[in-house]
């Protein structure tokens, strides 16, 4: 094919022996936007850093103009003309709007060659008014909302004039309007005749702009076409594997009293006025975009933040919670969202890391008693079913569903009561997905009241009772199980319903 | 691409040998610990004689005893240079106390106090404002001495009680063991049990490797470091009372600069600047190479500058030491393959 | 304009008029034109080794060894002066500046290339390079009459009734504005202390950048080496001692954030200038020089927890704003 602008083909990517890409052909054609579509974990992210030459293909060739590249440095990979919006925060909160845009190809006056701050701060200026953003050039970014970072990172790949444009989950912070303005700039770049990677999990958005789409799945190939000849159904029967109905086991746990009560809990700048009830045995959704707020209100009864105003209860009595160890105290566990950072410790080995919350109760005195460490990682890691040499493998030499595992035991062996889970299936393969979704289904049975946040939308529908919606630090839905479907919860994230 | 697949097999030889590596640190510490002792008896005859050897001891081990709770700041990441200040700091409030007739009992409770005091300032504002250590201890290096300054000028204190001299010159009854020396075998007992032994090292230890993940496990990250600095402060103080009671008067340039030769020890010994990794045993043998390697030069007449000169590429050395064998494994590796 | 005044620096310039007025109030003879000419002689060194620190602060990392770096170029110029007279004072400044930038640079390729962690390199060089020092006099001096008279004078020749230190202090002031925020590589250096990640993805060499801060700020020092050897018309092993804490304390003081990324040169010479009417003012008002060490450290301190809580501060009010439009 003549028209494209790049080809990968056999790309295969491991990471101390887990393979992350395992042979993906993937080509995108000038003028189209090409959705590449998969769940967390399904290599697009590693594709696009291959691209981008962040990391370097275990194997496999890049084709660019129909010649073989090499992308050793994400410089070489900005100049044939390959622009990327990461996933990741990328910003110099210290520095300048204009400065995020143009750091690394600041503009120099031609006579003298020293920079021409005045001619960035026009350019800015113009890609703000092209993208309506009402923001200096000369504000400072750590003074930006996570959407306005986000519109800046769209504005930087703009400026460096990109034949391809890569955006990795670009709406995922982006209010509706925004996202609407996004479709347009991204209709606006197709008809300039760039090509548009458009990495996504959420299918609407992949149907209203891209116009061709390749399937990732556990780092392999599954297939390509253009949007118009398939169907929803389709794409995710090839994204997932399997159907819906399989992935998520039905529960039937009774439901007991309200164990956790929390009354209007507020932080000022982050979230406001959040109330719910938490029942025995009940599995409680969180649902919303990145920056809705979920993880911070969690944080917050964990005793990891300290909040403004509002009260938490536990079996109706009211509790004061300063830190973590207060929190277990009261049967409370929290497995964060974030399981390299702060959930696991990786240099560590498995045994360390479960037993390190619960780290008095498996000594003698202040004494550490190996065994005893050793017969409690036994017991829960073998329950869990943490695939690993030894109880004294480093957690780093793990496959990312392995850790999480771990990060779960050390939760599970502080025996909760009421059990906070940030993004459990973030970036795991489907089959661990599968056995932590069982496992949380098994939990609630025992009684334990599980809080479950998530961004994908079938689990949090495939899981919960009930269902509380957040946008930006505020509740703004609660849906029973039966009364919530994907519409109206979206619609509840985006803000299209609040106050 | 094939040379690419080379690459991940690599990974894994680099792993297991930097493992081995890591495990040999300490027999490495030992070989050249010989060394250095087969080195200084050559030049004196005198060096092995039992009575020199443990007379020897008397000019590292004020250090040592800092070196033993060091070793937990740098486990923990963080890292404390103001702990010659505190010595001096200590140093001139005992002087002061000396001077106005208080009793060994009560220098040596001064001495104390006074360097806990320092150091629970030290690990207060770190973990009150979130202020790196390196930032606060490098201003508290400044303002402690700088007190001493303030309080002795160019004078000195001279006037100490004759049995304040026992825990700087003293030894255990006939045997010709100093009673520093004791000292720091029992506070070495205690370190390396603490923090190999016990829940506070393992939390230790957690820290150091993630402080987040640490935090989020309940575990109470900056009560932790605040007693670590607290502890530095303490044996700071201990350390100022037998520096004192050794040289018999204080100066406000007591000590001086002695927080580089501490953290090259500690460094030396196999602890990770980064945090997260260290052994007491290998910081132990570290001490005895550093103390025996000064004493040897000094056998030589080097000078106490040029001393220096030793240290500061000994510590350059010890931290460059793993990355360079990292360099080289993979190259051999590489030409094996090809090959 | 706006941008020169921005917060820190100017609180610190009100503060600064402040204590202008405070100590003038009791001691008039503060606020002679000649005092000041003093003072801006007396931190004119410690304004351009600063400047070099600044740099290298920025990128997240320390330099211990400035004072020690110093002292060694400085005792090496004052030797080739005492032994050979009669070489030109420009060659002495160029061999001064090469000698710096050498020290320089051996501390820019273990961080960037041995990758030991800048605090560890420079607290190793600084007592290897003290060391040197040593080695080079011998442990003896280099006095006023064993310098040539072009040589000891040339910090103070005036022009205009300003000293050619100052002119060269303002001359590295203006050089490194245009550096740090008119070249590629001087926003490079920010990039890099702001988001080590980020500034990969852009094609940001870090290592380069590592290379060329300590490399540079080598170079004042070296320069700054001969000018404080020939103004105090004196060399020995321990010249500026504990200097590197006096520039840190600069840059603290000058609002330079000690974790990286963000600092203005404005900042730091501003915070220079502070240092220097403290220690003037405390000899105004008869306070002992061996005050000077203790109210350092309370300086650096203070101001450290002043920038941290000024900065949390601004971030929440941020949010509450924020929050506010909703």
């Amino acid at each position: 094919m003549n028209n494209c602008i790049i080809e990968m083909k056999g790309i295969k990517k491991y990471f101390y022996g887990v393979k992350a890409l395992d042979g993906v052909d993937f080509k995108v054609r000038t003028g189209e936007v090409h959705a590449l579509i998969g769940e967390n974990g399904a290599g697009k992210s590693t594709l696009v850093k291959i691209l981008t030459g962040v990391y370097q293909p275990t194997a496999g060739t890049i084709i660019l103009n129909d010649k073989p590249v090499q992308f050793p440095s994400p410089q070489v990979s900005q100049k044939a003309g390959i622009s990327a919006i990461h996933q990741e925060a990328t910003m110099f909160p210290d520095l300048s709007v204009m400065e995020n845009i143009f750091m690394g190809h600041h503009i120099r006056n031609k006579s003298n060659g020293l920079l021409s701050w005045r001619e960035m701060k026009d350019k800015t200026q113009i890609l703000l008014d092209k993208l309506e953003l009402d923001i200096r050039p000369d504000t400072k970014v750590k003074n930006l909302s996570v959407a306005q970072r986000h519109m800046v990172e769209i504005a930087k790949a703009l400026s460096l004039n990109a034949k391809v444009v890569i955006m990795d989950e670009p709406t995922s912070a982006l209010t509706l309007r925004e996202v609407e303005y996004l479709y347009k700039i991204i209709r606006k770049l197709k008809s300039e005749g760039k090509a548009i990677i458009f990495i996504s999990h959420k299918f609407e958005e992949v149907f209203e702009i891209a116009d061709y789409f390749t399937v990732l799945r556990d780092g392999k190939y599954i297939g390509e076409g253009t949007i118009a000849d398939i169907t929803v159904d389709k794409i995710v029967q090839m994204v997932i594997g399997r159907s819906l109905a399989q992935m998520y086991p039905k529960l039937e746990a009774e439901q007991g009293n309200i164990i956790l009560k929390v009354e209007n809990l507020s932080k000022i700048g982050v979230f406001k006025n959040i109330s719910f009830d938490l029942h025995k045995g009940e599995i409680l959704g969180f649902f919303g975009l990145v920056g809705a707020g979920r993880s911070e209100v969690m944080q917050t009864i964990f005793g990891i933040d300290t909040k403004t105003s509002g009260e938490v209860f536990i079996d109706g009595e009211k509790v004061y919670i300063a830190n973590p160890s207060d929190a277990m105290n009261f049967g409370l566990a929290y497995l964060p969202e974030d399981r390299q950072i702060q959930g696991a410790i990786l240099a560590m080995n498995i045994r360390e890391n479960i037993t390190l919350p619960i780290i008095d109760r498996t000594s003698r005195h202040i004494f550490l008693d190996r065994n005893r460490e050793f017969e409690i990682t036994d017991e829960y890691g073998k329950y869990i079913e943490i695939k690993a040499s030894g109880w004294e493998q480093l957690v780093e030499d793990l496959s990312g569903g392995n850790q999480q595992k771990v990060v779960l035991a050390k939760w599970i062996a502080t025996k909760p009561r009421i059990l906070i889970m940030d993004e459990p299936t973030k970036g795991i393969d489907i089959a661990t997905k599968a056995t932590v979704h069982n496992f949380i289904s098994e939990l609630a049975k025992k009684g334990i009241a599980i809080i479950l946040i998530s961004s994908e939308l079938p689990e949090i529908l495939g899981m919960s009772n009930n269902v509380i919606v957040m946008h930006e630090g505020v509740i703004t839905a609660k849906f029973t199980r039966e009364g919530a479907n994907s519409k109206k919860i979206i619609r509840a994230a985006i803000g299209s319903i609040s106050k | 691409m094939n040379k690419e697949n080379g690459v991940l097999d690599i990974k894994k030889i680099r792993k297991i040998s930097l493992l081995n590596i890591m495990w040999q640190w300490e027999t490495i510490l030992l070989f050249i610990f010989i060394m250095v002792a087969i080195i200084n008896s050559n030049l004196s005859p005198y060096f092995l004689d039992y009575t020199n050897l443990m007379n020897t001891t008397f000019n590292f081990i004020e250090k040592a005893i800092i070196a033993l709770p060091m070793i937990f700041v740098i486990i923990c990441g963080d890292i404390d240079i103001s702990v010659a200040s505190i010595i001096a700091l200590s140093s001139v409030f005992m002087g002061m106390a000396s001077q106005a007739g208080v009793n060994t009992f009560g220098l040596v409770a001064i001495g104390l106090f006074s360097g806990s005091a320092a150091g629970f300032l030290n690990g207060f504002i770190i973990t009150k404002f979130g202020i790196p250590a390196i930032a606060v201890t490098l201003g508290s290096m400044s303002l402690f001495r700088g007190i001493a300054y303030v309080i002795l000028g160019d004078k000195a204190f001279t006037k100490y009680p004759t049995s304040f001299a026992f825990f700087g010159q003293g030894y255990i009854g006939n045997t010709m063991i100093p009673f520093e020396l004791i000292l720091f075998f029992i506070l070495a007992i205690i370190f390396g049990i603490i923090l190999h032994k016990t829940t506070m090292g393992r939390r230790v230890f957690a820290i150091g490797n993630n402080s987040t993940a640490a935090r989020f496990s309940g575990i109470p990250v900056n009560r932790i470091r605040l007693i670590i600095f607290t502890v530095t402060g303490l044996c700071s103080g201990l350390a100022s009372i037998l520096l004192t009671s050794r040289i018999g008067s204080t100066r406000p340039n007591i000590a001086y600069g002695w927080e580089l030769e501490i953290i090259t020890t500690v460094v030396l010994g196999g602890v990770a600047i980064t945090g997260g990794k260290g052994n007491i045993f290998g910081v132990v043998i570290s001490i005895f190479i550093i103390g025996f390697l000064k004493f040897g030069m000094g056998l030589i007449n080097v000078p106490g500058k040029v001393m220096n000169i030793i240290i500061g590429l000994l510590l350059i050395l010890a931290i460059m030491l793993p990355e360079l064998l990292k360099r080289l494994k993979p190259k051999n590796s590489f030409s094996n393959i090809k090959k | 304009m706006k941008d020169l005044f921005r917060k820190r620096e100017f609180n610190l310039f009100i503060f600064i008029l402040f204590i202008i007025f405070g100590v003038s109030w009791r001691t008039p003879s503060f606020l002679y034109i000649n005092n000041f000419v003093d003072i801006l002689n007396d931190t004119a060194i410690l304004s351009m080794v600063a400047i070099g620190q600044l740099m290298i602060i920025v990128t997240g990392g320390i330099d211990l060894s400035v004072g020690s770096s110093l002292a060694l170029s400085g005792m090496s110029v004052a030797l080739l002066n005492q032994y050979h007279p009669g070489i030109p004072i420009f060659m002495i400044i160029l061999i001064s500046i090469a000698i710096g930038l050498l020290l320089g640079s051996i501390n820019g390729l273990l961080v960037s290339r041995a990758k030991i962690p800048p605090i560890i390199t420079t607290l190793g060089t600084m007592s290897i390079y003290r060391g040197l020092v040593f080695v080079l006099c011998g442990g003896t001096w280099v006095s006023a009459h064993e310098m040539t008279e072009a040589f000891r004078v040339f910090p103070r020749r005036s022009f205009l009734g300003i000293s050619s230190l100052i002119y060269l202090s303002i001359l590295i002031v203006i050089l490194f504005l245009i550096f740090l925020n008119l070249t590629r590589t001087g926003r490079e250096i920010y990039g890099v202390g702001g988001n080590k990640i980020a500034s990969q993805y852009v094609g940001i060499n870090l290592k380069k950048i590592q290379y060329i801060v300590f490399t540079l700020c080598g170079g004042i020092t070296g320069l700054a080496g001969f000018l404080w050897v020939a103004r105090y018309a004196a060399a020995q092993s321990e010249t500026a001692i504990g200097f590197e804490l006096q520039t840190i304390a600069a840059c603290v003081i000058g609002g330079v954030s000690i974790t990286g990324g963000s600092g203005t040169i404005i900042g730091v010479v501003l915070g220079a200038f502070f240092m220097g009417i403290v220690y003037n003012a405390l000899t105004m008002i008869n306070v002992s020089p061996f005050w000077q060490m203790a109210i350092q450290g309370f300086i650096i301190i203070f101001a450290i927890i002043i920038n941290t809580v000024m900065d949390k501060r601004n971030q929440q009010l941020m949010l509450r704003k924020r929050s506010f439009n909703e």
